[in-house]
């Protein structure tokens, strides 16, 4: 298992490599210039357009750019901004809301798509069943940007349960976000783990420990949920990685200034060194986590052998 | 091996008590799409203390429903148990509330399947699922319930028990693994075993060995066995008495010997007529013909009269034993053997 580990791990160095090089390429071939972007609409001197060229590479071919980039990454140097502050710090700013906003997302997808799914499942074609059926397909149906505002309006404004937008109280700003963020993932927790259990309850293993005698509790929690859990807990792992990488519409609809909205902005200014730096970050948390996934489907389920 | 007609007296001996268990007139319906299904349609029999009882069907014939049943594990709905009892020591299962039918299965009955490897739990040691037994009927811990797991992993011979107490289904071979469900099965010393078809999966050597192991292990504790088959081999060799079944209702009773040597239904005669004997190498094997019957609709009279070659209809039918019309009741037709057939004295040949 360590061995397999650490090959993944390595693995991961030229996937960072390639898709850092590819984000960075694709920035070069934005059109316009990123330093009359920056000025806006105010006249810039040609002398400073000419430092600021100069500094940032900018009419070096992609090459050189890119090199560039990578000699001073090694050096543990992400680069700055146009204006000179550095990515790092851009990432150290808003890569907490992003994690908070990612953590309160999954726990309601964790928890209320678990629960409803288990509910579900064991009492297969009852009112509570069809009630997540439905819920759960209407939910899917709604685009994510319907979703939030309709959140707002009612959860917020109307009942004034939640903040709307911004930060300020803290993690309590984070729930309705949170919620409408886990609300796609959660609708396909509740149904996979519906599906699971539905299929393992008619599992031969699960018969025979109802002939072994064992409480109902037993059958249910140890021989069929254990069991049915295993796709579950893999998929809300490999969603950690892609909700770290940030989510663009609810960070903006409510105001959180997180890495999907820093990124979306330093596309449209042009700002390649703050776009790189973070595309890649998601990148490595996407691979990471996914990593993550395939070490814990191996602990959950002893058939599965890397070594 | 032991045969049958050794084997009989030394189960019948042991018998003296009574039948452990009883059932009696059990009928289970299956309600689907499609309409009533009746897999169950009025099945009695007994087992006693040490004694072997082979049930044999074809696939359809509610041999394994109505063992299911009698555990009390059918999925109930769609299986609905409409009549019947099931007498085990002195209670009808079927009455008792459904804490105390779970407390009967595992020290009381306990039944082995088909298919040892999806049967066990893949995510769980067998040691852990041995185990189970003792902490869910006897309160052990789990410390003490793995030593449980290892001396009856040994008494199954398991090669190095203690070893592979921590390993999983998937790391044993078939064989192996039916003893690992077979360890489960006797971990309590339960009074009767239901075998629903232990040795199918099984390639025929290991299918002997695991038959030996079972029938060792009836002689050292006196349970009683259930072998549920169609494989007629293996109810030669290891049972004492033989049920035959068909269309959900047992159609001929009696010992091993009386049964396969003379058959009193001409179900089982096609049944006989049907396996490969060394004797008769080079003769061509005799199928039933027709179709296994649809227990969404069974035929009326004798559910095996469109099959059977000796049925009587129209004029040749005696007065209320016409074939496609009258149920034929499981009557005695000589000491000791029962038949579900109008005209048994004929097919006997008395």
């Amino acid at each position: 298992m360590g061995r397999y580990v650490a090959r993944r791990l390595l693995l991961t160095i030229p996937v960072l490599l390639g898709a850092s090089f590819l984000i960075f390429a694709m920035v070069y071939a934005l059109p316009g210039n990123p330093i009359r972007a920056l000025a806006g609409d105010r006249p810039v001197s040609p002398a400073v357009v000419e430092v600021l060229t100069e500094r940032f590479h900018l009419n070096d071919p992609l090459w050189v750019q890119y090199w560039e980039y990578l000699k001073n990454l090694f050096s543990g140097d992400l680069g700055t901004d146009f204006r000179g502050r550095p990515v790092i710090d851009t990432i150290e700013r808003t890569l907490p809301v992003t994690i908070k906003l990612t953590a309160v997302a999954i726990v309601f997808e964790a928890i209320i798509g678990i629960i409803a799914g288990v509910l579900a499942g064991i009492r297969r074609n009852s009112f509570f069943d069809n009630l997540v059926l439905v819920s759960t397909t209407v939910i899917v149906s709604i685009p994510i940007l319907v979703l939030a505002f309709i959140a707002q309006l009612a959860l917020g404004l109307k009942l004034g349960w939640f903040p709307i937008a911004g930060t300020r109280e803290g993690l309590y700003s984070y729930i309705l976000p949170g919620l409408v963020l886990a609300s796609g993932s959660l609708a396909y927790v509740a149904r996979l783990t519906r599906t699971s259990i539905a299929e393992n309850m008619r599992a031969d293993y699960v018969r025979t420990a109802r002939a072994k005698g064992l409480p109902n509790r037993t059958v249910i929690v140890r021989h069929t949920l254990r069991n049915s859990l295993i796709p579950v807990v893999t998929f809300i792992g490999a969603d950690i990685g892609s909700l770290l990488g940030g989510a663009i519409v609810t960070e903006t609809v409510f105001n959180l200034p997180g890495i999907g909205r820093e990124v979306f902005d330093s596309v449209r200014s042009q700002e390649g060194a703050v776009v790189v730096g973070i595309v890649t970050l998601m990148v490595f948390f996407f691979i990471f986590f996914n990593l993550v996934v395939d070490v814990l489907y191996a602990v959950l389920d002893p058939r599965i052998r890397y070594d | 091996m032991s045969t049958a007609s050794t084997s009989a007296p030394a189960g019948q001996a042991r018998a003296g008590s009574g039948p452990v268990l009883e059932v009696d007139d059990l009928r289970v319906q299956f309600r689907t799409d499609s309409g009533l299904v009746n897999a169950v349609n009025g099945v009695s029999y007994t087992v006693s203390a040490g004694e072997t009882l082979a049930i044999l069907g074809e696939s359809g014939s509610g041999k394994s429903v109505s063992a299911q049943a009698i555990m009390g594990i059918l999925d109930m709905p769609p299986a609905e148990i409409t009549s019947g009892r099931i007498m085990f020591e002195g209670r009808d299962l079927l009455t008792v509330s459904p804490e105390e039918q779970r407390k009967v299965r595992g020290p009381g009955i306990s039944m082995i399947f088909q298919d040892a490897l999806s049967s066990l739990n893949p995510v769980y040691s067998v040691g852990y699922q041995i185990g189970e037994m003792f902490r869910a009927h006897r309160g052990m811990s789990r410390k003490d319930a793995k030593k449980q797991a290892v001396e009856l992993m040994d008494r199954v011979r398991i090669p190095a028990a203690a070893q592979r107490v921590n390993d999983y289904p998937h790391q044993f071979s078939g064989g192996m693994r039916q003893r690992v469900m077979i360890a489960m099965a006797i971990a309590l010393d339960p009074r009767i075993l239901i075998a629903d078809e232990p040795t199918t999966a099984l390639d025929v050597t290991v299918q002997a060995q695991v038959m030996d192991l079972l029938k060792d292990l009836q002689r050292d504790t006196g349970m009683g066995l259930v072998l549920i088959t169609h494989d007629l081999g293996v109810v030669n060799e290891v049972a004492d008495n033989v049920a035959v079944m068909y269309a959900g209702r047992i159609v001929e009773r009696g010992t091993v010997d009386d049964v396969f040597g003379n058959p009193a239904h001409p179900y089982t005669e096609g049944l006989m007529s049907s396996i490969p004997q060394v004797e008769a190498k080079g003769g061509r094997l005799q199928p039933i013909g027709g179709q296994p019957p649809n227990l969404a609709n069974i035929p009326s009279g004798c559910p095996f009269h469109p099959r059977c070659p000796k049925r009587r209809t129209g004029a040749d039918a005696l007065p209320g034993r016409h074939c496609a019309e009258d149920v034929p009741p499981l009557r005695l037709v000589v000491p000791g053997r029962e038949a579900a057939c109008h005209y048994s004295e004929e097919v006997l040949g008395v």
